[in-house]
């Protein structure tokens, strides 16, 4: 009983029952997969009624953000999202699902110190990190094709 | 120096327990002992942190009615809950006009109010409460995600219970109401106030683990005081989850002592654990509260368990202290809880 912390720590994680790594595996992939064919579908239904490849592209990610708010705010994204995993996470649709659930959670504070305060409170790492990662790649990008 | 249980001498009793409960707790294995329970978890309220106020109004309220009390009757009232600044307690119990002290000992404050609210009575006041609760979608809301998030839990993290217990203890076993199913008034003899145990766990979802070092801590001291653990029918924890539980019976063995046969956990026993979403267990302070308030403490009433001891156990972190790569200490708090025969049960 008198094992130092490291000991505990580690007779402790032999304890724990481990997350199925595979079966989680499969399923985001077959998941995820399927969101990013629908994704391509729904492309291919843009640029064939007349939009052009950017447009086409926009408007797909917008539908699947679309489709992601509305399934987190009747409920259904969360109940789906803990069996599909990174499946659902990794694409648009987790982006939207953590805006989403993060304004829907703090409406009860108000608008402003509520929602508007809380609304990245999930998602704004990524987006901090996302955006950042951006300039640091645009400085880059424009010293390297200076130089050429 | 070795710390001695808090004997206490003076009877205390408890003269009622009463429990509110959410939807999930009502469809598992206890459900039907709950006194209050709401459908859609929100107990009439707006907000989820108003829901559990309620339901420790609610609870406070079944308790009082139980024991024929009036609020006014009432020294003072122990509560809390898990949320900042004790909101679910000072909201909650408000309207009674009580003597209120506010207390926070996560999962474990259940015991930590008993506790108080037995000294308090042995030391001079006639008639105090505890109350505590947990509500999962407030605490969801304040230690981990929003609660439409899509994300995984991993198999060793607990569930927030969503409850609310509540127990009105009276220094005067006369004061205590007894019908003709009641052959027993559970006593508190003695309390073991919990020593604050880190023993280097920093998973949030690894709770059980945290806090089972703090439990075997407490309990290896209570016996070592001169109690065997066979004395008694049970021994109660909440809420160390499943493996929480295997970890603190490894750790009493260890000591030669064997407390496989008369330990549950209260997590474990609120939710049918198995092929549901609940991981690892129940937790929260409403968890321990109301199980102790609507199975162990009526099968002390009703004689069934003539000696139980109880364990509040308590994960003592915040997500703040966790992201500052803090570790997180566990306590647990003791009271022995013993059934005094009543004379028509003689």
């Amino acid at each position: 009983m008198n094992t130092d912390g490291k000991t505990y720590k580690k007779f402790a994680q032999a304890r724990a029952r481990k997350s199925p790594v595979l079966k989680n595996c499969a399923a985001a992939f077959a998941s995820g997969g399927a969101i990013c064919a629908a994704g391509h579908g729904l492309r291919t239904l843009f640029s064939s009624v007349g939009f052009s490849d950017a447009d086409a592209g926009m408007l797909t990610s917008s539908t699947l953000i679309l489709i992601a708010v509305l399934l987190t705010g009747i409920g259904v994204f969360d109940t789906v999202a803990k069996h599909t995993g990174a499946g659902t996470l990794v694409p648009i649709t987790g982006f939207a699902n953590a805006v989403a659930s993060s304004a829907i959670d703090s409406r009860t504070e108000g608008l402003v110190p509520g929602v508007g305060a809380k609304i990245f409170t999930v998602a704004g790492p990524v987006l901090v990190w996302g955006i950042s990662a951006g300039a640091v790649y645009g400085v880059i990008y424009y010293f390297v094709t200076a130089l050429r | 120096m070795t710390r001695l249980p808090i004997r206490i001498e003076k009877g205390v009793y408890i003269a009622s327990s009463a429990s509110a409960a959410g939807k999930n707790e009502k469809e598992g294995p206890l459900g039907s002992a709950f006194d209050a329970s709401s459908d859609d978890d929100r107990f009439g309220q707006d907000t989820w942190e108003r829901a559990e106020s309620e339901m420790q109004r609610l609870a406070l309220d079944a308790a009082l009615g139980k024991a024929d009390f009036d609020p006014s009757s009432l020294d003072a009232v122990f509560a809390g809950d898990l949320l900042n600044q004790c909101v679910a307690s000072n909201y909650g119990l408000l309207s009674f006009g009580i003597p209120f002290f506010g207390l926070y000992g996560a999962c474990s404050t259940a015991a930590e109010g008993l506790i108080l609210a037995s000294l308090f009575c042995g030391a001079g006041a006639k008639r105090c409460a505890a109350v505590t609760s947990s509500h999962f979608c407030s605490a969801e809301r304040q230690f981990r995600f929003p609660l439409e998030y899509g994300g995984q839990r991993t198999p060793t993290a607990q569930w927030t219970v969503t409850a609310a217990g509540a127990f009105i203890l009276t220094d005067d076993r006369d004061d205590v109401r007894i019908d003709a199913s009641v052959r027993a008034i559970p006593r508190i003899a003695a309390v073991m106030p919990g020593i604050a145990v880190d023993r280097g766990i920093d998973d949030l979802s690894n709770m059980g683990a945290a806090m089972a070092p703090a439990a075997a801590d407490t309990l290896t001291r209570y016996f070592s005081a001169g109690a065997d653990p066979g004395e008694f029918d049970l021994i109660v924890t909440g809420d160390l989850g499943r493996e929480g539980s295997e970890i603190l019976r490894d750790l009493i063995a260890s000591t030669g002592r064997d407390i496989t046969r008369n330990h549950v956990d209260c997590g474990m026993m609120i939710y049918d654990c198995d092929g549901t979403d609940r991981h690892a267990g129940g937790s929260g302070c409403g968890c321990s509260a109301a199980v102790m308030a609507s199975n162990i403490l009526p099968n002390v009433r009703a004689g069934v368990l003539k000696r139980v001891l109880f364990v509040g156990t308590g994960a003592l972190m915040s997500p703040l202290t966790v992201n500052q790569k803090g570790t997180i200490p566990g306590i647990a708090h003791l009271c022995d809880i013993t059934g005094e025969v009543t004379r028509e049960a003689k």
